[in-house]
C-alpha cells in the first residue's frame, strides 16, 4: 500500500470519478489555473480541460446554487468552497434548495452534489476563517454530512459522495491535508453513514471525526494507555448525517462509558446531539454521565498560546476520560 | 455580439388598446420626499418597447387565448377556494399578468425549463400540468403534482420541464442558470426561462448569476415579471435605476429589453427573439415585461395602503385577454369567447371536484423523499 497525503487522496478520487464520468465537474475559486487553494485540484485542469475544471468568480451562493441547478437535472458537480467559512454565504441555497427540492417535489428531483472544502480551524487563521461549522449542516434534513479523518476514508468517501444521489457536504480540513497515511491501489468505495472502530478498547469509548481523532484523540490515548492504564475504544464518526447510532452503541455498550470528541463549540452541536441520542440509546449501559470535549465557548482568538487554549487538545481528552473513569 | 437592445419604439402594427399618451402612474413619495411618478405605462414613449407584433396562425392564437382565460377562470376560483379554506397558507395569485407567462411560454419548445417564484399557478397551467394536478397542490392531496408536499408555491413536474416555484425571493435564478448551464456543457438545444419578480434584482444572487451566466455564455433567458410592486413597495422606492432593463448591458454585456408585458404577442416576439438567440447563439437575455397584478401581493393583501383605485383600473384598460381579442375581434367573436369560457369554466370545476375528492397524502408521506438513498434515517421519530 502507498503512503499519500489527504490531499493526493481527494486528489485521486476526483480525477478517477471525472474520468469514469463526464457529467463530474469541478467548480470553484482558483481550482483550475491555481490548482484549488489548498492544491487538492492539482493537475485536473490539464487532465480534464476548463469545460470540466472551472474557475468560478467571488461568488459563492450563485455558483453554489447553479451546482445545485446542474445536479437536479442530472449532472454530478462538485463544487469547492475555498473553506467552510464561505459555504454560509451560500446557506440559503444549501438548505432550501439543495436539501428540499427533492422532498418538494415529492420525488421527482434530487440533488446528487458534493459541496467540498475544509472546514475547523487551520492554525492562526483567526475569528473569520477557523469556524468548525459541521452543526449548520447536519442540522439540515436533506443534507448528508462526511468528515473523513484520514487519507484512506477522505479517498473512499468522496468517490462515494460523488455517486451518492443526494447532496454531500463534504468537509476536509486545512491540517489534514499534508497527513499521509495508506492508501490501497486501485479503486474503492467507503460506504456513506457507517462510523468505524478505529482502536479496540474495553474502559470507556472516545467518539470524535475529522481533524479531532488524530490532533486530540490518539494522543490522549496513548497517554491514558501507558499512564493510566485506561484501555480506550475509538469510534471515528466518519458520516454525522446520517449518523450511525448503531456502532456507537454497540461500543458503549461494551465499555460502559463515552466522551465525545469535537472541533465545534458546543452549544447545540453535533456533539451534545450525540450525546442526547446515546444517553436515550444506551442508559442502561451508562455508568458515568457522557463527557465532552469541545472548542471553548468563544470566537476563535489570533494569538498562538489563545487559539491553542481554545481548540480541544490530548490534554483535555484524557482529564474528560479521567473523569468519565472516575480516576481524576 | 451585437446587443438587440432597441433604442426606439418600433411605429407599425401597435395595437388599438395600447392607447399612446404617456399616462403617468403616481405612487407614493420616496423616503427622501421627492415625490416621482413611476413611468410604467405600457404606452410611455420613452422607453424601448417592442418588437413589431408577431403574426401567429389562427390556431395558436386561439390556444393562446385558451391558456391567458385558463390561467384567469383558475386563479378566480383558487381565490374563492381560499376563502372556503380549502386551500391554506401563502396563495399568490397570477391575474392580470397573464400575457407574460402565456406569451413567453409559447416560444418555447418541449426541451426548455422554466423556473418561476411563489406566483406559480398559471405557469404550471401552461407548461403542462393539468388542472386537476394544480387544483389538488392547492388542496394538499397526494394527487397533486408535488404529491401534496409542495404546495402554492412549489409547483413541479419534471417532464414539463416546469422545475417549480420558489419561497425565496431570488432564490431560484442560481437554479436556472446551473440548468442552463448542464444545457450548456453537453451541447444541447435547451433553453431555460427564469422568471422573477421585478423586486428580485436587489438580491445578491441575481447578480451573481447574471455575471456566470454572461461569462459562460449560458442559453438562458432572466425575464423579470415587472408588476410594479414588490409587495407594498413600488419598483422606484426600492431600485436605485427603476429602468431595470438598462442595469444589464453595461454592466453584464446582457442586453436588455422592455417589453409590454400586457401584450401577449410583444412578450412573445421579444422571447422568441432571445431564445434564438440563446439556442444559436448560446447567449442570455435579460427581459422586462411591464405588467400589473390586479389582486393583492397575497390573500391576505386588500392591496390598498399603497396603490389606488384609478391605478388597478389604468391597467385593467389594458388587460391582456381583452386586449388580444381586440387586436383579433373577427376571430375572437363573442360568441366564439363565451364557448371557450364556458369549455374553461367545466375544466376549472372539474379540478376542484378533482381535488376535493382526492386523498391527502398518508401519515407514511411524511418520511419520503427527504433522500434518494440514505441508510440509517429514521422512518419515524424514535
Ligand atoms: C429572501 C426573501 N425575502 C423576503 C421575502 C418575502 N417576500 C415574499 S414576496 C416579496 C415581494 C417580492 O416582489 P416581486 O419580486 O416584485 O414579485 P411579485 O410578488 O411582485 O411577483 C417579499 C418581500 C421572501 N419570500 N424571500
Ligand atoms: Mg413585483
Amino acid at each position: 500500500m502507498a503512503e499519500i497525503t489527504y490531499r493526493d487522496a481527494l486528489n485521486q478520487a476526483l480525477a478517477e470519478e471525472m474520468e469514469r464520468d463526464d457529467q463530474v465537474f469541478l467548480m470553484g475559486e482558483e481550482v483550475a489555473l491555481y490548482s484549488g487553494a489548498y492544491k487538492v485540484s492539482q493537475g485536473l485542469l490539464q487532465k480534464f480541460g476548463e469545460k470540466r475544471v472551472i474557475d468560478a468568480p467571488i461568488t459563492e451562493a450563485g455558483f453554489v446554487g447553479l451546482g445545485i441547478g446542474a445536479a437536479h437535472v442530472g449532472m454530478k458537480p462538485v463544487i469547492e468552497v475555498m473553506t467552510y467559512n464561505f459555504a454560509i454565504l451560500a446557506l440559503d441555497q444549501i438548505i432550501n434548495n439543495a436539501a428540499k427540492l427533492r422532498y418538494m417535489s415529492d420525488g421527482q428531483y434530487s440533488v446528487p452534489m458534493v459541496l467540498r472544502g475544509p472546514g475547523g480551524a487551520g492554525g492562526s487563521l483567526g475569528a473569520q476563517h477557523s469556524q468548525a461549522l459541521e452543526q449548520q449542516f447536519v442540522h439540515i434534513p436533506g443534507l448528508k454530512v462526511v468528515m473523513p479523518a484520514t487519507p484512506h476514508d477522505a479517498k473512499g468517501l468522496l468517490k462515494a459522495a460523488i455517486r451518492d444521489p443526494d447532496p454531500v457536504m463534504f468537509i476536509e480540513s486545512e491540517k489534514l491535508y499534508n497527513v499521509k497515511g495508506e492508501v490501497p491501489e486501485g479503486e474503492y468505495l467507503l460506504p456513506i453513514g457507517r462510523a468505524e472502530v478505529k482502536k479496540e478498547g474495553s474502559d470507556v469509548t472516545i467518539i470524535t471525526w475529522s481533524r479531532m481523532l488524530t490532533a486530540a484523540v490518539l494522543p490522549a490515548v496513548e497517554r491514558l494507555e501507558a499512564e493510566e492504564g485506561i484501555s480506550c475504544e475509538v469510534v471515528d464518526a466518519m458520516t454525522l448525517r446520517p449518523l450511525d447510532y448503531d456502532t456507537l452503541v454497540n461500543s458503549i455498550r461494551k465499555t460502559n462509558r463515552c466522551v465525545i470528541v469535537e472541533e465545534a463549540w458546543p452549544q447545540a452541536s453535533v456533539g451534545s446531539w450525540i450525546s442526547h441520542e446515546m444517553q436515550k440509546r444506551a442508559f442502561d449501559y451508562l455508568d458515568a454521565p457522557i463527557g465532552h470535549v469541545h472548542q471553548e465557548d468563544v470566537p476563535m482568538p489570533y494569538a498562538f498560546n489563545l487559539e491553542e487554549a481554545a481548540l480541544p487538545s490530548p490534554a483535555k481528552v484524557v482529564e474528560a476520560v479521567k473523569k468519565v473513569c472516575y480516576a481524576d | 455580439m451585437a446587443s438587440k437592445t432597441q433604442s426606439k419604439k418600433s411605429s407599425g402594427g401597435k395595437t388599438p388598446k395600447s392607447a399612446a399618451g404617456g399616462h403617468e402612474i403616481k405612487t407614493h413619495a420616496t423616503a427622501h420626499g421627492k415625490a416621482r411618478a413611476a413611468q410604467y405605462t405600457s404606452d410611455d414613449e420613452s422607453v424601448p418597447i417592442g418588437r413589431p407584433p408577431v403574426r401567429l396562425e389562427e390556431e395558436r392564437l386561439i390556444e393562446i387565448h385558451r391558456q391567458m382565460l385558463l390561467c384567469r377562470r383558475f386563479e378566480e376560483r383558487t381565490a374563492q377556494m381560499y376563502q372556503m379554506r380549502k386551500i391554506q397558507g401563502f396563495c399568490h395569485l397570477y391575474i392580470g399578468q397573464e400575457a407574460v407567462a402565456v406569451g413567453s411560454v409559447a416560444a418555447l419548445e418541449k426541451q426548455d425549463y422554466i423556473f418561476q417564484t411563489y406566483r406559480d399557478h398559471a405557469h404550471a397551467l401552461i407548461r403542462g400540468i393539468s388542472a386537476r394536478e394544480v387544483m389538488a397542490e392547492l388542496f394538499g392531496k397526494k394527487t397533486g403534482c408535488s404529491g401534496g408536499k409542495g404546495g402554492s408555491m412549489h409547483m413541479y413536474k419534471a417532464e414539463t420541464g416546469m422545475m417549480g416555484g420558489n419561497g425565496i425571493v431570488g432564490g431560484h435564478v442560481p437554479l436556472a442558470t446551473g440548468v442552463a448551464f448542464k444545457s450548456a456543457y453537453n451541447d444541447l438545444p435547451e433553453v431555460t426561462i427564469c422568471y422573477m419578480g421585478e423586486a428580485a434584482v436587489n438580491q445578491g444572487v441575481f447578480h451573481e448569476c447574471l455575471n456566470m451566466a454572461s461569462l459562460w455564455n449560458l442559453p438562458i433567458i432572466y425575464i423579470v415579471e415587472n408588476n410594479l410592486y414588490g409587495m407594498g413597495t413600488a419598483v422606484h422606492r426600492a431600485s436605485a435605476e427603476d429602468q431595470l432593463y438598462k442595469r444589464t448591458e453595461g454592466a453584464y454585456r446582457i442586453p436588455g429589453v422592455r417589453c409590454d408585458g400586457m401584450d401577449v404577442l410583444e412578450v412573445y416576439a421579444e422571447v422568441k427573439a432571445a431564445a434564438d438567440r440563446a439556442r444559436n447563439d448560446r447567449r442570455p437575455t435579460f427581459i422586462e415585461a411591464i405588467t400589473y397584478r390586479y389582486r393583492g401581493h397575497s390573500m391576505s393583501d386588500p392591496a390598498t395602503s399603497y396603490r389606488n383605485k384609478a391605478e388597478v383600473q389604468h391597467w385593467q384598460e389594458r388587460d391582456p385577454i381583452a386586449r388580444l381579442q381586440a387586436q383579433y375581434p373577427k376571430l375572437f367573436t363573442e360568441e366564439m369567447v363565451k364557448a371557450a369560457d364556458e369549455k374553461i369554466k367545466e375544466e376549472v370545476q372539474d379540478a376542484i371536484k378533482f381535488a376535493d375528492e382526492s386523498d391527502f397524502p398518508g401519515p407514511e408521506a411524511l418520511y419520503t423523499n427527504v433522500y434518494v438513498d440514505c441508510q440509517g434515517y429514521p422512518k419515524k421519530q424514535d
